[in-house]
């Protein structure tokens, strides 16, 4: 195993340095060459969005989770002569549950305010009975919902913990699967760029079995002839995807703002650092191309013999 | 060098020959002879590990053929040096670069630049160095093939008729290379029907006579 790994730089370096002798014996196919760019091209590009893809759904469940995981809301529901006494006992068990940072009764004018865009700002809050809000801002650790539940049961009757997992979770779950999707969709790329790879290598190692014959004759080993077919693939696959790269990422750049939709979709794009990683698809796919030809011609010279 | 011990060789139906045994020492020069199908250009390719024997032993410079992988035959060949006898080139790359082929395939390019300049002007191919294989004669391709096979200088030069298509002073010019490089202690095997050809030769070297018929090989006799 040591020794092919060995082998297999060697022949990585040998390509990098240029074989160009090796690369001549085998006649140009102008075509097909142009195909396996294409593809490599076409390939590239979509791997730039899917990585996009996984990239802006991790943020988005990373924050979502941790956003709507700190704060929560309480809603009181009592008859108006109770309502201050469940308030204060509820704020009084709040301040001792483990776990939460911070609880405040939310005023009347903030109450008006998260009113207002339903029903005006002239809304009399006071005379109407509606629910009093307390707004808990949970520690890192957070709270353990289901016991405060049961203890609210049993000392506030008209309080009901909202902690947004009713809706947040599926959200999160979402994002997260979003996220599975988009590497799987990178992988399945990949193996799909190695699949059209294998078949335009072998196509090419079948129309030039004379050309083989010839080398072999001439005391050519299986490597050398490898080398010609694998050093115009891998170098196919790179320019290509270095094309599709460049043009996907401009795609992306080129999306609306994230923050003037503020919707999902719009979010898709890099941030930060996130801009090296669509860098490293040329590369990858030169590799990939290099270990699909390497393999292909290795196997197909073995049958040719 | 290489040595064919009791041999047996078929392509699928009946024995082409069988019981052949030959040996190609340093310095020997052998001629083949024989009808059109005896299995001459068989027996050559059995030399240079292209066929395998159907029974008996084929050693290439001391390793049985039967138990070499690709590589190592691959390595035999940068030491034999074959005129085939359908000259095959690559036909997308210049005469000259198909002459050097050997050298390059064996990752030895560019110590031969003189070589390369000589031999194509000993064969008469100066000219037509620059153009493609497709672009010439029969002749001017198997003097081509020729000075492919001993651009290596290679232990064992085996020829599968190489004058078939060249006048008789052209013929000459090429014997007497082949005759230099056995004097030089190469081992060298022409399968030729020209018999003028073997004359001339025997005028200069000592060389062995084969005749290859019915299945068996046979010395010719001192007076053909
Ligand atoms: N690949 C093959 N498959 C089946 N039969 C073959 C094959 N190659 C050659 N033969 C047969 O084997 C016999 C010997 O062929 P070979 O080429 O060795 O003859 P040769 O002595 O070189 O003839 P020539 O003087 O015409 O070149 C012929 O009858 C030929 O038909
Ligand atoms: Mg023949």
């Amino acid at each position: 195993m040591r020794v092919r790994a060995g082998n297999t730089l060697g022949m990585a370096l040998s390509l990098v340095a240029g074989d160009k002798q090796a690369d001549r014996a085998v006649p140009p196919t102008g075509f097909t060459a142009q195909l396996t760019v294409f593809a490599a091209g076409a390939m590239a590009f979509l791997a730039v969005f899917a990585l996009a893809l996984s990239l802006a759904t991790g943020r988005l469940a990373d924050r979502w989770a941790a956003e709507l995981a700190r704060t929560s809301t309480l809603r009181i529901s009592a008859p108006a002569d109770q309502m201050a006494a469940q308030t204060q006992a509820a704020l009084r068990l709040l301040q001792t549950t483990p776990g939460v940072a911070e609880a405040r009764a939310l005023t009347a004018d903030e109450q008006r305010d998260l009113l207002e865009p339903w029903f005006g700002p002239d809304l009399p809050v006071e005379t109407l009975p509606i629910p009093q809000l307390i707004e808990i801002v949970e520690t890192g650790e957070g709270y353990d919902a289901i016991g405060l539940r049961a203890r609210l049961q049993a000392e506030v009757p008209g309080a009901l913990l909202d902690d947004h997992t009713r809706w947040r979770e599926p959200l999160v779950a979402a994002a997260g699967r979003l996220r599975v999707l988009g590497w799987l969709a990178i992988g399945l790329i990949a193996a799909a760029t190695a699949a059209m790879i294998t078949l335009a290598a072998q196509a090419a190692l079948s129309a030039n079995a004379q050309v083989i014959r010839v080398l072999r004759l001439v005391g050519a080993r299986d490597v050398y002839i490898a080398r010609a077919f694998v050093r115009r693939f891998t170098l196919r696959a790179l320019s290509g995807a270095a094309v599709g790269t460049v043009a996907g990422m401009l795609a992306v750049l080129l999306l609306p703002d994230a923050d003037v939709a503020g919707g999902f979709l719009t979010g898709l794009g890099f941030s930060g650092w996130h801009w090296v990683l669509p860098l490293l698809i040329p590369p990858l796919a030169a590799l990939v191309a290099f270990a699909a030809t390497r393999a292909a011609a290795l196997r197909s010279l073995k049958e040719q013999s | 060098m290489i040595e064919l011990r009791n041999v047996a060789y078929s392509y699928g139906g009946a024995e082409l020959f069988s019981d052949l045994s030959l040996v190609l020492g340093p310095g020997s020069f052998h001629f083949l002879t024989g009808p059109s199908g005896a299995g001459k250009t068989t027996l050559l390719k059995l030399c240079y590990g292209e066929l395998t024997a159907s029974s008996g032993e084929v050693l290439l410079f001391g390793a049985d053929a039967r138990a070499m992988d690709r590589d190592m035959v691959a390595l035999a060949r940068q030491r034999i040096g074959v005129v085939h006898q359908d000259c095959q080139f690559l036909d997308h790359l210049p005469l000259a670069e198909n002459v050097a082929l050997p050298l390059t395939v064996a990752g030895r390019k560019g110590d031969a630049a003189q070589d390369l300049a000589d031999l194509l002007g000993w064969v008469g191919l100066t000219a037509q160095a620059g153009q493609l294989p497709p672009q010439l004669s029969g002749g001017e391709r198997q003097r081509a093939a020729l000075a492919r096979a001993v651009i290596m200088s290679p232990d064992v030069i085996l020829a599968d008729e190489p004058t078939g298509n060249i006048d008789w002073e052209m013929s000459q010019r090429l014997l007497t290379l082949l005759i230099e490089l056995n004097r030089m202690g190469k081992a060298v095997l022409v399968a030729t029907h020209d018999l003028n050809l073997i004359r001339a030769a025997k005028a200069q070297v000592q060389a062995r006579v084969l005749r290859l018929r019915g299945g068996r090989l046979q010395s010719a006799g001192v007076d053909l």
